[in-house]
């Protein structure tokens, strides 16, 4: 157990690391902050200014060494734009990201789960193909072309919802609906094929031939085992919905972090971005870290080291 | 034995199955009385599982089926699940070939056992753990207090399969059908689940139906045994008569395949050719194609097991046998 938390440490810092690193050679390599920051007529006086006061005037390597340093310390530094902590800049949006990312993280699992389930116990019948064919749909179609069609369909249209903004109930159902939308369908058919697959393995003819009524077959047996494969793919799901939510944000100006990113990104707002990044990664690897302690509870084989099934 | 341990507790009659219109099962009839122990024996294809697996209700729903399968008289077949289930486990129990496969990896052992007891003896929880200790130690999973909360991958194939026995005896069935209960394990292990499955049967007065492609395991366990071959019973006989006289070319077949003292191994006879596929079973008599004594005739022969004169309880279905042909007219391979 202690190696296992060591080795998922060392992990989660590499991670990190990456994702620091990642950030700084994008952002220094795709353009320079100050005349991005600035506007074009700003005397060359000003900018050089503005350049030694956020030590870009430095050699990279230095830069980069202060930048590694500060975030070891635990500064993440200032928005160059309104001049406040970078992490106090992002810590505001991050509820405002949530009451649309847990809602769409519901709706994936809600509506998926069950619409797999229910189309693996109808195998080949007509509500099969049909939860399928949706399923399908709802995949193909990128979300912006999801998120568009609806607000022309249900706002445009029919003015039953408010077309973007946050604040009320009703604006937020377009926006969960785009970004949890394709996420269910994809689960919707990894669950049913995960079924599928358990539902032809030995152990559920034994709990039939042992007189377990049918629907006590699929609920005591199959879908614990079910859970094991579908498990997998809702940790991916969490890292879908954070990078739809960059999206779905712009389109329904929802004033979340994935909205602050795409402005901080256009005028090259380092700190901010870089401190988006960090929780970004922060949020995957805690993600991925309670996958796996799930898997630990769904699998006693996985709670045995010495079973050769793969695993951490 | 009384005349109440006489009749059948189970008779199948003219059971069909087909798989997407290829028929698997072509007519098998089969009876066993209370406490009777049976063998059933054929090569890997011929049908040995599917009859039971259909006899129960356990064949996915493409299967068609037809025939008859009276449980002490009262037709099981096509009945709705509900009632089934109340047979299935309570007095008919089945095991299978892989026992790690067929136990649910990831409940406890125990429990598996357990929800046999609350469904089919309405035993609360701590009785019923009670009980699957004792059923436990009536197998031989030694430490079983400790061992009814462990997982089916911390046993060993042999555990596994005792496991699935004590599971199996929780519903104190009238039927055990053991489906190749040892196939899948080490051959020191096999004898000693075998000798587990004879014990139980004794101590417990229940039928058994064995199912093996060995016929030299069921010789050992049955008094009585099935072959079957491309979906028919082919010879119907008690175990010695069937050892001392093979009527049915296949029967004889497998136990010239069979190693026993005398014969050393390298001069095991294995029968030519293959099970023909479902999908093109030859005309006429299906094993004629691998037969040594095979004639013009078998190939527009209908199958039909037909008692040995004198022999009422000895049956086979060959031509020869129907016929009483004279050797003469065998075409000699
Ligand atoms: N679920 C199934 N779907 C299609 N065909 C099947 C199925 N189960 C069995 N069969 C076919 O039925 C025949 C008999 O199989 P089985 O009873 O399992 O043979 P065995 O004697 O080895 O137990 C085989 O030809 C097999 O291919
Ligand atoms: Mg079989």
């Amino acid at each position: 157990m202690a190696r296992f938390v060591a080795i998922r440490l060392a992990r989660a810092l590499l991670t990190i690391g990456m994702v620091v690193t990642f950030a700084f050679v994008v952002l220094r390599a795709s353009g320079d902050p100050a005349r991005a920051m600035l506007s074009p007529e700003t005397p060359a006086a000003a900018v050089e200014a503005f350049r030694k006061a956020w030590g870009l005037d430095a050699p990279v390597g230095v830069q980069y060494a202060r930048y590694v340093l500060a975030i070891v310390q635990g500064d993440l530094g200032q928005s160059m734009r309104d001049g406040r902590a970078a992490i106090t800049v992002v810590a505001e949006r991050i509820p405002v990201t949530l009451m649309l990312t847990g809602p769409a993280l519901a709706l994936n699992l809600l509506l998926g789960i069950p619409a797999g389930i229910y189309a693996a116990l109808k195998h080949g019948r007509l509500a099969d193909r049909l939860v399928m064919a949706i399923a399908v749909a709802g995949f193909t179609v990128p979300s912006f072309v999801l998120g568009l069609v609806l607000v022309l369909a249900f706002a445009v249209e029919l003015p039953w919802f408010p077309s973007g903004g946050a604040g009320t109930l009703r604006q937020l159902v377009l926006p969960v609906v785009t970004l949890g939308l394709g996420g269910a369908a994809v689960l919707a058919r990894f669950t049913r094929s995960a079924m599928l697959e358990v539902l032809g393995q030995s152990y559920i003819r034994t709990a039939s031939a042992k007189g377990v009524p049918w629907r006590g077959v699929v609920t005591g047996h199959a879908l614990p085992n079910a859970a094991i494969p579908v498990l997998t793919i809702v940790g991916f799901m969490v890292g879908n919905l954070i990078a739809g939510t960059v999206l779905v944000e712009s389109v329904f100006s929802w004033p979340g972090v994935g909205s602050l990113l795409v402005v901080s990104v256009v005028s090259r707002d380092l700190a901010v971005v870089q401190c988006i990044l960090l929780v970004v990664a922060a949020a995957m690897i805690v993600t991925n870290v309670s996958v796996d302690l799930l898997y630990g509870v769904l699998d006693p084989r996985l709670r045995d080291a010495s079973y050769p099934i793969g695993g951490a | 034995m009384t005349d109440a341990c006489k009749e059948p507790i189970i008779e199948i009659a003219d059971l069909h199955v087909a798989f997407d219109n290829v028929p698997a099962l072509h007519g098998v009839d089969l009876s066993l009385r209370r406490g009777e122990s049976v063998g059933m024996v054929g090569e890997s294809g011929c049908g040995k599982s599917v009859t039971w697996l259909a006899a129960l209700g356990l064949l996915p729903q493409r299967a068609q089926i037809s025939g008859s399968v009276r449980l002490a008289g009262e037709e099981l077949l096509h009945e709705p699940a509900s009632r089934l289930d109340k047979v299935r486990g309570g007095r008919i129990a089945m095991i299978f070939q892989d026992p790690a496969s067929a136990l649910n990896p990831v409940q406890k052992v125990g429990d598996q056992i357990i929800e046999v007891l609350r469904l089919h003896r309405g035993m609360e929880r701590h009785a019923a753990r009670a009980e699957a200790r004792r059923l436990f130690d009536q197998v031989g999973i030694p430490d079983p207090a400790r061992r009814l909360d462990a997982y089916p991958h911390e046993f060993s194939g042999g555990q596994n399969q005792r496991i699935m026995i004590a599971m199996a005896l929780a519903g104190r069935p009238e039927i055990l059908i053991a489906d190749e209960p040892t196939t899948a394990l080490d051959v020191t292990i096999q004898a000693q689940i075998l000798d587990l499955l004879q014990q139980i049967q004794r101590e417990m007065g229940m039928a058994l139906v064995l199912i093996s492609h060995d016929l030299g395991i069921i010789g050992e366990l049955c008094e009585r045994v099935l072959v079957l071959y491309a979906g028919r019973v082919v010879e119907e006989a008690p175990v010695d008569r069937l050892f001392a006289q093979p009527h049915h070319p296949y029967t004889q077949g497998l136990l010239k395949a069979l190693p026993s003292l005398e014969t050393k191994p390298h001069r095991l006879v294995a029968i030519p050719g293959v099970v023909p596929s479902a999908t093109d079973l030859p005309m006429g008599c299906a094993f004629a194609p691998r037969c040594a004594q095979r004639v013009e005739r078998c190939g527009e022969w209908a199958s039909e097991l037909a008692s040995i004169p004198n022999e009422g309880r000895h049956k086979a279905a060959c031509l020869h046998v129907a016929s009483e042909l004279a050797p003469a007219e065998v075409v000699a391979a």
